[in-house]
């Protein structure tokens, strides 16, 4: 797979969107310009939601198509032309970046800075993908991660966009859930 | 006719078989353990006022006679998946564990990826092939949804299977759950007994032949494939076993399974079957209320003809376990 790797010092190599490449280490090893660091999203968890990099330091970090990192826990060669390695982890690339809504759900109880906790009727109205004024949390703004009381424990169920008093559900259409009458008659 | 008047004579009670193959199957849910405990799903649904029946052989799964078992928030979260209580068998017989490098080769929609993904507390490579692209995206729903890290999704035609995408030319383990005239799920979607022709039987077994060859020789020696179906066609169960057992290196190996099976079957229309067949499990509908299923485990041998008439039985080598855990070393080094 040699011929896959770009080699050529004139022209910087650039993304391909179609292979998984593995993140460099640091910024001193990153040949692909605009590409994330391994180093740099360790340290965005932690800073943004308190992620320990314990909790993540396991797992390899991806790119494929523009941006989108994945994290695989398992071997596979690098570069690599397939269709999915884990799960879609994280957006970058763009001015803010913003963790999937599975990411979270996978990995947001380990989450300890940005978790908003919403009440039944709030939770529900998120997980169908509805917006909604919100003016108690007075925490930062941005993507946080909405979280509620299940079965004896806090569990996070997706990101949302706070800015204005308002928390912007940013559930992917293909998983919004109508739960039913859980909170929903106000 | 009714095609599975063609199994009567199999069955120990022929008016039990063909009553149960009339009625309708519940919803079952399984625990999804990487994400809850099945004591957390119990106390999920009692908060959410759901209803819900165990199932008294396996803790993690549970019937809801209330149906609808996606719009709840166990589900939402990704602690259940609704998958029939036969389809955890060739999972619980394929038995992987942390670190195993485990090939799923008709993965879609990826009920028992997810299921053997777990079993290898997410960690390990576990490769999720399927042919048909559609039905990928399903399973990668499907895989998300639960938070499964350690799949490697693969789009290949199974007969054909390359390694190419990774760093190893062999698996510990593989799943050969392939496509087949589906009869034993005639409780869930009466329309396959409808759609059912001998043609077709013949023809899907073909590629059974193709696809579980190409495991077995995909699989390192010691390995271990488990073959499957939800079909009671011998022509797609025995015969495919039959085919590799005389082209490949592999032996059928005895296993147990938590629910009543009958043994597989040495004879079918003038056609006989190697003894060691009554080591592959039939699962009939009358007797544990369930789907119709077929399920075998084949050892993969070292291809030596030494003669010596290797043991077979259940337990996995002593040997096999320490490569295992010397290469698990590797599988987390970044």
């Amino acid at each position: 797979m040699s011929d896959e790797r770009g080699q050529s010092d004139a022209n910087p190599p650039s993304n391909d969107g179609q292979r998984f490449d593995r993140l460099p280490e640091t910024a001193a090893d990153r040949k692909v310009p605009g590409r994330p660091t391994r180093e740099e999203v360790l340290e965005w968890w932690d800073e943004r939601f308190g992620v320990d990099r314990s909790v993540l330091e396991p797992y390899t970090f991806l790119e494929k198509g523009a941006g989108k990192v994945w994290i695989y826990r398992g071997e596979a060669t690098d570069p690599c032309r397939i269709e999915a390695l884990g799960m879609t982890f994280l957006r970058t690339r763009q001015e803010h970046w913003k963790p999937t809504t599975r990411a979270v759900s996978r990995f947001g109880r380990h989450a300890s800075r940005n978790v908003i906790e919403l009440e039944p009727a709030e939770a529900a109205r998120f997980v169908a993908g509805e917006d909604q004024p919100i003016d108690r949390w007075d925490g930062d703004w941005g993507y946080l991660i909405a979280a509620h009381e299940l079965a004896g424990g806090r569990e996070p169920i997706g990101v949302g966009l706070y800015l204005h008093g308002e928390l912007r559900s940013r559930v992917p259409k293909g998983s919004r859930t109508d739960v039913g009458q859980l909170g929903r008659e106000e | 006719m009714n095609p599975l008047e063609r199994y009567l004579p199999l069955v120990d009670d022929e008016d039990a078989f063909l009553a149960a193959c009339d009625r309708p199957l519940p919803s079952v849910v399984r625990t999804n353990p990487i994400a809850a405990t099945p004591e957390r799903v119990r106390r999920a649904f009692d908060e959410e006022g759901i209803d819900y029946e165990p199932v008294d052989w396996h803790d993690g799964l549970f019937r809801l006679p209330g149906g609808s078992p996606g719009t709840n928030w166990p589900y939402v979260h990704g602690w259940i998946h609704g998958q029939e209580e036969v389809s955890t068998l060739p999972g619980l017989a394929l038995d992987a564990q942390p670190g195993d490098r485990v090939l799923d080769a008709c993965a879609a929609p990826g009920s028992k990826t997810t299921q053997i993904a777990a079993d290898m507390d997410d960690r390990g490579t576990l490769v999720a092939n399927d042919n048909n692209l559609g039905r990928l995206s399903a399973l990668r729903h499907n895989a998300e949804r639960l938070g499964v890290t350690n799949v490697a999704v693969t789009n290949q035609d199974a007969r054909n299977l390359s390694l190419r995408p990774f760093p190893f030319d062999a698996f510990d383990r593989a799943l050969v759950d392939v496509p087949c005239s589906c009869e034993g799920t005639c409780r869930k979607n009466p329309d396959v007994l409808d759609e059912w022709t001998l043609d077709h039987v013949e023809a899907i077994a073909g590629v059974g032949k193709g696809i579980l060859t190409r495991a077995v020789q995909a699989t390192r020696p010691g390995g271990v494939v488990v073959f499957s179906t939800c079909t009671f066609a011998p022509e797609e169960n025995e015969a495919v076993l039959q085919h590799v057992l005389e082209s490949e290196p592999c032996e059928l190996a005895t296993f147990d399974l938590p629910l009543r099976t009958e043994p597989g079957i040495t004879e079918w229309e003038g056609e006989t079957f190697d003894d060691a067949m009554r080591r592959a499990h039939r699962i009939y509908p009358h007797h544990n209320d369930t789907g119709g299923f077929f399920c075998a485990k084949l050892r993969v041998t070292d291809g030596r003809t030494d003669g010596g008439t290797a043991d077979v039985r259940d337990s996995d080598g002593g040997t096999a376990v320490d490569a295992g855990t010397e290469r698990r070393k590797e599988v987390t080094a970044e």
